[in-house]
């Protein structure tokens, strides 16, 4: 077991530095001059503005100088925030988006299972079709509208009840956490649900169950010892790459409700030509993501028996 | 007990009969099946026939509905379906030079019928109004609160008592307010307030060009002329949304179909190998996955855009198909690792590879029916990400260019009016859902239909 | 005899059972991740942290108001880069030898009385201006800001301000030593500074960002973090930045050692809410969370319904379609260019496309509030009438076929940013200029790369845009000199540029007026640009804010005058 943790972890730092490796490449090829400004700049200022961020070397030894500073951990200096380096940005705002993802993951996937089994449970009767229906809801509106509406929502409700129920936007309190996790996540359950739906259903009519019946287990434990834990895997294969998305999906609800996230840094990192911030974003999330996937084959591992780690 | 050895004589020879087992129907292979199966669900059938709908409605509308989706009609813009399409035919537009007006008796009137094209006021002075007037107007009664709405401009001479609008008039009601300012450019408390109706106006040569009267019959100023009509209503640039939800399908469809189709069956072939193969090799497969995903889509979306030189102003639709393709597959792969991972250990599987069959049969005959589930659940979540996908890049101006439009990018539009002209979003997002739903409900009968353990169950 | 296969019963007891425990196990589960939930929550929200204070629009106890900011500021160092953000928090929390009152004229800032003639400038500054720390304000302060945004190594993007200075262009070509620049400190409370030339407008110049003071030895002390954080600026303005949570919230203090302290009638201004999302910051003024916030048009309606006071006022901006002259492009001929000329029509554009209230239709390079000789200047030299005639520009489009030497004029490239607005008007104008016969490819960049093309010169006409850097005509007019790098479309007139000379040093104001009229007659007549729009802007604020002044040069919104009224009957 430890072994093969060990030959992941070190898997997965080759897998950070061919991400790095691809994104400064990408980064370079993309058109486009990191330090335009609106106002034309002296020959000579532009030089020193060069000088100063890195850029008047030659891209290959640039490569080889990045990849020193990221092997002690030092992501340099904005180009769009001066004076302000990477890791502060990443320290920063990072804790605020994982929060937000880790709530809206949690929430997704608590509410998938949830909804999921309960679908399978009353197929084709009335509850099968409410959520189904709100599941398609779920996925065919995209997520700016949803938060938008989210906080239309929340507007009008504070405007009926007359008092401040909720936050509209801002962050600091589990009343700013709640709706914008719950918007962030609704998609992602949707999904799940769907998932752990069609899982259900296969299960359903596999051979264990019917054993265990057949054995007279009492149908409570059939359901969660043998059903449930069954059909939750391919949830479980899935939640990683979710988390991570959801972590960079953010952006739309950390600019819809002002939620102080990396997201934002991240998109807008592509549009300005951030060099430093696109380098620095994309190498934390790869390996975020990285070790996120170890750990999610790891508990994999754990749940289901029948898949041997070599 | 009685005693006794069996007699010869207790036994009868059987007689040979010719009745041969009779079969209680024919044997059907896994895809007949299927499709008998697939068949009886109703629901499954309702969408097939949307899908069938929707494409219908994507390659033969135009032909039907020939009308130009780039046309504008800045007459009509962002009107809904059921608007009033009554206009007046009016002289074309004459810069005025206003009336001056030095009374201070009388009310704030109009100086003609006021209409789309313009609506001119004139006033008495006021004799608060040292530094001039704010003119405003309201879509509201300004009431006691005194809300007097949209500051439309200021005449800063105080014997200039006139004033044109020409902002964005619609045959509504409005409420104007001319407001007297003080010598430092205050509101003062003295206003005029008056109630307008303003009517849907045209010129002569726009309702010819518009085909709405014969040339040789051209409407004369003052007759009533009825515009074109337009079935969903027109967007923000007076373009027809019918004709552009037709145009629109094209491109979302065609990236929302065969885009996840594509990454689906990339993803699958992938993830199936990994899993199956095992060891090093799936371990190094794996890894390249990962690396995959955590690369910026939105950089490398420029940069595919850029390889296969897409100049500015051209739709890069083929390329971005690519780029979506070859950016998403890693999580299907994963997903369909898993499942094989679980099939690979199931004791039919060891049977069959007993019985002599090679890696390829297992793969199709086994395998892959058997996460067929899973795949479909996929794929049908898969058209609105790519629907939506499509619809930022094409935003932030990756994707078709304007005027092209796409279903995707009018909901964008559409939800910046969403409050106001709701019809903009509607009717894209209902065509999207409508797609996903059909793709749902298609999803799940080829699901249950595919599902080899539901064979034989009924 | 052959069997029919019973078909499975839908449902027994055994089954309904089975739904029901299950149904039950659910439930509990459910219920048990609820709970679950709530506490990880109250954990998360422990272990973030709570910065956010129960905020109000309007806080007439505190004395404060919460307004909020659509970017994070990027950086605070007055000496650098200037863009809106960072001017707005710089103009409440610094000041300069001379700044403006609530009526927009200039007055009196660090700086008590002052000289400027052809030649030189000398600044008497007031005793009593202290920095945040309690230390006075001295000349040397300014000596150091203006060497510093002169010197190269800083590479600041407004050092070319510091070329008004002697030497100021050579010194920030590196050719100099920084000491030579043309300003001195006689004492600590007089500052002398020598003009490069006559320069009319220097007073206005002055009160721009990058000639704000700043500390030699407090600079020094933040060892290269100057203006990253709220603990790495020192403030002599009548705000300081008490609190700074990068990209959530800023907290601006009164100064108590402002030297007019007593003038500053609130108590804090609270950036409570940092987002580009302008639906958002309208959601959060409905919920009463700020005092002001923008309107766009799809907003308008919303604000007339709620039965909040609209405002309007003009930004600043002029916005255009810049033509590329450059030699091996179609838009190099004139004929073409005034046929797009004469179907142009800006008032349709505003009126109908952008329909925003406060856009006034373009006419002229110079907007309406840049002042001439005693009056505005769009009074005394009103900009060409506009020409609409299609047939005009059908025949010109012929004699530009010709000029070129074509059969059939090649599509034109529309080079746009990546703003919705952008977008609609790129997408109106296809349409207007197909009556032509013209083609035209939208090419739609975002921010970077837009920037790029217009300097490699990659497009036939871009969408461009300008905002005044000082309250003078010459910030619009000298933008079309040949010598001027952000003259994208590169184009020359002698004539022109002889005017631009006199504007630059010239310090007679009819003079002056009469050249800026003639630019104003060039650019229409050689079309070398269409106006646009003027760009105004819609807003609304809560009805207790009083005092705020916007403004089209300069921090803006402007709450230095601002107080909060309180409610009466």
């Amino acid at each position: 077991m430890w072994r093969y943790t060990f030959k992941r972890l070190i898997q997965g730092l080759v897998t950070v530095w061919f991400i790095a490796s691809a994104t400064f490449a990408a980064m370079h090829l993309v058109p486009g001059d990191p330090l335009a400004s609106d106002k034309a700049v002296s020959p000579e200022i532009r030089a020193n503005l060069e000088k100063r961020y890195g850029l008047n070397e030659p891209v290959w030894r640039q490569y080889t100088i990045y990849m020193g500073n990221l092997a002690r951990g030092d992501f340099g200096i904005s180009f769009t925030q001066k004076n302000r380096l990477v890791n502060d940005i990443i320290r920063e705002h990072f804790p605020v988006s994982a929060t937000l993802g880790l709530l809206a993951v949690i929430f997704a996937a608590l509410g998938g299972i949830l909804w999921g089994a309960l679908t399978a449970l009353y197929r084709n009767q009335l509850p099968d079709f409410i959520i189904m229906f709100l599941v398609i809801l779920g996925i065919s509106v995209p997520s700016f509208v949803v938060a938008a509406l989210g906080q239309l929502g929340l507007v009008s409700l504070n405007n009926l009840a007359g008092v401040n129920l909720l936050p509209v936007g801002g962050w600091g309190t589990i009343a700013h956490m709640l709706v914008p996790s719950m918007v962030l996540g609704l998609s992602t359950m949707a999904y799940l649900t769907r998932l752990m739906r069609s899982s259900m259903l296969e299960i359903v009519n596999s051979d264990f169950v019917r054993t265990a019946k057949a054995k007279g287990l009492p149908p409570p434990r059939i359901f969660t010892q043998h059903q449930l834990r069954n059909a939750v895997l391919p949830v479980i294969t899935v939640l990683g790459p979710a988390i991570a998305a959801i972590t960079t999906g953010g952006f739309v609800v950390e600019l819809v409700f002002a939620i102080p996230g990396l997201g934002r840094y991240f998109v807008e990192a592509v549009q300005q030509l951030d060099y430093t911030v696109i380098m620095g974003t994309t190498v934390f999330y790869g390996a975020f993501l990285v070790f996120m996937v170890i750990a999610v084959d790891i508990v994999y591992g754990f749940v289901d028996p029948r898949v041997r780690l070599e | 007990m009685p005693q006794s050895t069996p007699a010869p004589e207790m036994f009868e020879p059987l007689q040979v009969s010719e009745r041969k087992q009779s079969t209680a129907r024919p044997s059907l292979s896994y895809w007949q099946d299927a499709w008998r199966r697939l068949k009886d669900n109703r629901r499954a059938l309702l969408s097939l026939y949307l899908v069938m709908g929707l494409v219908l409605f994507t390659l033969f509308g135009p032909f039907l509905w020939s009308v130009d989706p780039s046309a504008q009609d800045l007459d009509q813009v962002s009107q809904p379906p059921w608007a009033d399409r009554h206009a007046v035919v009016v002289e074309p537009y004459r810069l005025w030079e206003g009336e001056t007006n030095t009374s201070s008796e009388g009310s704030l009137r109009l100086a003609m019928a006021a209409n789309t094209q313009s609506v001119r006021l004139v006033w008495p002075t006021m004799p608060k109004a040292t530094g001039g007037y704010r003119i405003y107007r309201n879509l509201f009664p300004i009431g006691p609160q005194r809300a007097y709405g949209l500051p439309l401009g200021e005449q800063r001479q105080p014997l200039k008592t006139y004033f044109e609008d020409r902002l964005d008039l619609k045959a509504t009601r409005y409420f104007y307010t001319v407001v007297a300012l003080n010598q430092s450019g205050l509101e003062t408390n003295e206003v005029r307030t008056l109630e307008v109706q303003v009517i849907n106006a045209i010129t002569i040569a726009d309702a010819l060009k518009r085909g709405l009267a014969p040339d040789e019959a051209p409407p004369q100023v003052g007759d009533t002329l009825t515009l074109a009509l337009h079935p969903l209503g027109t967007d923000y640039l007076g373009r027809d949304m019918l004709a552009r939800l037709m145009h629109g399908a094209r491109v979302s469809l065609f990236i929302g179909i065969f885009a996840p189709l594509l990454y689906v069956l990339l993803g699958v072939i992938y993830g199936a190998a990994a899993g199956f193969i095992g060891g090093r090799i799936d371990a190094v497969m794996m890894r390249f996955a990962d690396f995959v995903v955590a690369l910026p889509f939105l950089l490398f979306m420029i940069l595919f855009k850029i390889m296969f030189g897409i100049g500015p102003g051209e739709s890069g639709i083929l390329p971005m198909l690519i780029a979506m393709v070859m950016l998403s597959w890693p999580a299907t792969s994963r997903l369909v690792r898993g499942q094989i991972l679980q099939i690979r250990e199931e004791s039919y599987i060891n049977a069959s590879r007993l019985l002599g069959s090679s890696t390829g049969y297992l793969i199709w005959r086994h395998m892959i029916p058997n996460t067929m589930g899973v795949i479909l659940v996929t794929i049908t979540f898969a058209v609105p990400s790519a629907i939506f996908t499509e619809a930022f890049l094409s935003f932030i101006g990756m994707g078709v260019a304007p005027p092209t439009p796409s279903w995707g990018s009018m909901c964008n539009e559409g939800i910046k009016t969403m409050l106001t002209t709701p019809h903009e979003l509607i009717f894209p997002a209902l065509f999207i859902s409508l797609t996903v739903l059909a793709f749902n409900l298609l999803g799940d009968g080829l699901r249950d239909a595919l599902d080899a353990r539901m064979r034989n169950t009924d | 005899m052959h069997q029919t296969p019973t078909p499975r019963p839908h449902r027994d007891d055994a089954e309904d059972n089975f739904i029901r425990s299950a149904g039950a196990q659910l439930l509990l589960f459910a219920a048990v991740a609820v709970i679950g939930v709530a506490l990880l929550m109250f954990v998360l929200a422990g272990l973030v942290g709570s910065n956010a204070e129960s905020v109000s629009a309007v806080d007439v106890e505190r004395n404060m108001i919460t307004i909020s900011l659509a970017d994070e500021p990027p950086q605070l160092d007055s000496g650098m880069g200037a863009d809106s953000i960072s001017g707005m928090v710089l103009g409440h929390v610094m000041e300069g030898l001379i700044t403006r009152d609530a009526q927009a004229n200039l007055s009196p800032g660090v700086a008590e009385r002052w000289e400027i003639n052809a030649t030189d400038a000398t600044f008497y500054l007031r005793k009593n201006a202290r920095w945040s720390e309690g230390e006075p304000v001295t000349a040397h302060d300014f000596v150091f800001a203006w060497r510093k945004a002169a010197d190269p190594a800083q590479a600041s993007e407004y050092a070319f301000l510091m070329y008004y200075l002697r030497h100021g262009e050579a010194v920030a070509a590196g050719q100099l030593p920084m000491e030579s620049l043309g300003v001195t400190a006689l004492d600590d409370h007089t500052l002398y500074v020598e003009l490069s030339r006559p320069t009319a407008f220097f007073d206005k110049l002055v009160a721009f960002q990058t000639f704000y003071p700043i500390r030699e030895d407090f600079y020094h002390r933040t060892q290269g973090r100057y203006g990253a954080d709220a603990e790495d600026l020192l403030y002599n303005g009548r705000f300081k930045i008490t609190r700074w949570i990068h990209g959530a919230s800023l907290m601006m203090r009164k100064n108590e050692y402002y030297w007019n302290a007593d003038d500053v009638r609130l108590d804090a201004i609270n950036v409570g809410y940092i987002t580009r999302d302008g639906h958002s910051r309208f959601n959060f003024f409905k919920d009463n969370k700020i005092a002001y916030a923008m309107l766009q048009s799809e907003q308008l309606t919303s604000a007339m319904e709620n039965r909040f006071h609209i405002r309007r006022y003009q930004d600043g901006a002029l916005f255009f379609l810049e033509f590329n002259h450059r030699d091996d492009r179609p838009t190099r001929s004139w004929h073409l260019r005034r046929a797009m000329q004469l179907v142009t029509d800006s008032v349709e554009l505003v009126n109908k496309v952008v329909k925003l209230p406060g856009y006034l239709p373009g006419r002229s390079l110079f907007p309406v509030y840049l002042r001439g000789v005693n009056r505005p200047f769009r009074e005394e030299f009103p900009a060409p009438d506009p020409e609409l005639d299609l047939e005009l520009a059908l025949s010109h489009i012929e004699q530009a076929k010709i000029e070129l030497g074509v059969d059939e004029l090649p599509p034109l490239t529309l080079l746009i940013g990546d703003s919705p607005l952008a977008k609609n008007q790129a997408e109106y104008f296809q349409s207007v200029y197909q009556q032509l016969g013209l083609t035209i490819k939208i090419d739609a960049q975002i921010f970077k790369q837009r920037l790029d093309k217009m300097k490699r010169a990659d497009f036939d006409v871009v969408m461009a845009g300008w905002g005044p850097d000082y309250d003078d005509a010459l910030t619009f007019g000298d933008l079309f000199a040949s010598w001027n790098l952000n003259n994208h479309g590169r184009w020359q007139n002698a004539e022109y540029d002889s005017m631009v000379a006199i504007a630059q040093n010239s310090i007679e104001p009819d003079e002056r007026m009469a050249a800026f009229a003639t630019m104003q007659r060039l650019i229409y007549e050689e079309a070398v640009i269409l106006p646009h729009y003027e760009r105004g802007t819609s807003y609304v604020t809560h009805p207790q804010l009083k005092g705020m002044v916007r403004r089209a040069v300069g921090a803006d919104p402007d709450l230095r005058y601002a107080y909060i009224e309180r409610e009466t009957e």
